[in-house]
């Protein structure tokens, strides 16, 4: 059973930056990570937008290893703005985690 | 052990609010480049190094001691270290094996660069000791809080001195003042352009030809986030160079691993190596856009191929 967190769903909600809705799993975005298979922005995208904060938290390492260097987004299909939904989730990571201000 | 990620970007972002600066940089290191070129103080365009290239020595030799302790269970005593730097600056002593030979170079790269807009004709200053960092490894980090304060710090900069208008060095620098501070700092009004864009609308004539082919390696930030393609390629051209084809640039080019250096030292050798690999199969003589691109790729090439700054390029064929 997977915890719902109602901080994330809601933070999500009130956010303008985050915008992975659009996206249709199809892995363009994965086959074209320099980073190989290690980052799954689909996956971790529905993770979120299903508010699973814990399954957010264990993908930490990738989405502070992501590069941001957009090679995804230059051939998604859904024009999701890939680089700018993870620099949102270390903004939430560093702000409700790691406690920095 | 990996690297704590929490601590090591709470160092960081420390640095930026109690120091100016994500790392220490004195002030002759900041502007010894400057020396002699009579560039004048401030003014209403001025040259925005942003600091990347003073920097870069000092964020090598920190990325070297961050790679030792990878795996390492010194990492779990980062925590104490951020409650230390605060305190006492830390990463001074880490930085303190900065490599003397790149910074020479790197200033170099400044030189050339003011050089070849003096000649250009184009009017310019520069800030001197006022020049502060532009703050984008912080934005890029998801460190907003800090970054908001440390962008309206450096706009009241340019404010107090009369700029409407930054000639720009290096792709990060130029993307987040351009794209980012905007969204950060309200009626933002300066201009923003870079040296090449600059230099490529300017006809500069050639002074010595180059007849010689080489390997472009495209920045992330410069191709995917400015579109920014036709201009060194242009400047290129005219001076005789012809650049070889390669599958993966222009906006489909490949990250040199640099911007993962400082938490993810191994992954980001791995991907540059990745991307030397790609770059050598077409050629040993590499021109990079970014002081990251080149000190990453560097260092995964080992000798193996030459790669300089493309400013270097120019400056042979556009300077006497």
């Amino acid at each position: 059973m997977e915890k719902v967190s109602s901080k994330l769903a809601a933070k999500l909600k009130e956010s303008e930056e985050f915008n992975a809705q659009a996206c249709y799993h199809c892995g363009t975005c994965t086959a074209l990570c320099p980073l190989g298979y290690k980052i799954v922005p689909r996956k971790l995208f529905r993770e979120v937008m299903l508010g699973l904060e814990d399954k957010v938290k264990e993908s930490i390492p990738e989405i502070y290893s992501c590069l941001l260097c957009r090679m995804c987004e230059e051939y998604c299909p859904a024009e999701v703005h890939i680089a700018e939904n993870i620099r949102y989730l270390r903004k939430y990571i560093n702000e409700e985690v790691f406690e920095l201000l | 052990m990996p690297l704590p990620i929490g601590p090591v970007l709470g160092i960081l972002s420390d640095n930026l609010r109690i120091r100016g600066s994500v790392l220490p940089l004195s002030r002759s290191e900041a502007t010894g480049w400057a020396r002699g070129l009579d560039i004048p103080r401030g003014g209403n365009t001025v040259l925005y190094t942003g600091l990347m290239y003073q920097l870069i020595p000092a964020i090598d030799a920190l990325a070297s001691q961050m790679a030792r302790f990878e795996d390492s269970t010194i990492a779990r005593l980062f925590g104490l270290g951020r409650v230390a730097n605060k305190f006492i600056n830390l990463s001074f002593f880490m930085a303190l094996t900065a490599s003397k030979e790149m910074k020479q170079e790197n200033n170099q790269v400044l030189r050339n660069i003011a050089e070849m807009l003096k000649k250009a004709g184009v009017e310019f200053g520069y800030l001197y000791k006022q020049e502060l960092y532009s703050g984008a490894l912080v934005y890029d980090e998801g460190m907003d809080e800090s970054f908001s304060v440390h962008a309206r710090r450096v706009v009241n900069v340019f404010r107090k001195n009369g700029v409407r208008c930054v000639i720009t060095v290096d792709p990060h620098t130029t993307s987040i003042l351009r794209d980012v501070y905007p969204e950060f700092v309200q009626d933002f009004d300066i201009d923003v352009k870079n040296y090449m864009e600059v230099l490529a609308e300017k006809n500069l004539p050639v002074m010595h030809e180059q007849n010689k082919e080489l390997v472009i390696h495209d920045s992330c930030v410069y191709a995917r986030y400015e579109g920014m393609i036709k201009q060194p390629r242009s400047l290129l051209a005219n001076a005789g160079i012809t650049v070889k084809g390669l599958e993966l640039s222009g906006r489909s080019t490949h990250c040199c691993g640099g911007p993962i250096e400082s938490l993810f030292p191994s992954k980001a050798h791995e991907i540059a190596a990745n991307r030397v690999g790609q770059l050598k199969e077409k050629g040993e003589d590499i021109v990079t856009m970014c002081p990251i691109c080149q000190v990453n790729l560097r260092k995964a090439a080992a000798g193996s191929c030459h790669i300089s700054d493309i400013s270097n390029t120019f400056a042979k064929a556009y300077l006497s």
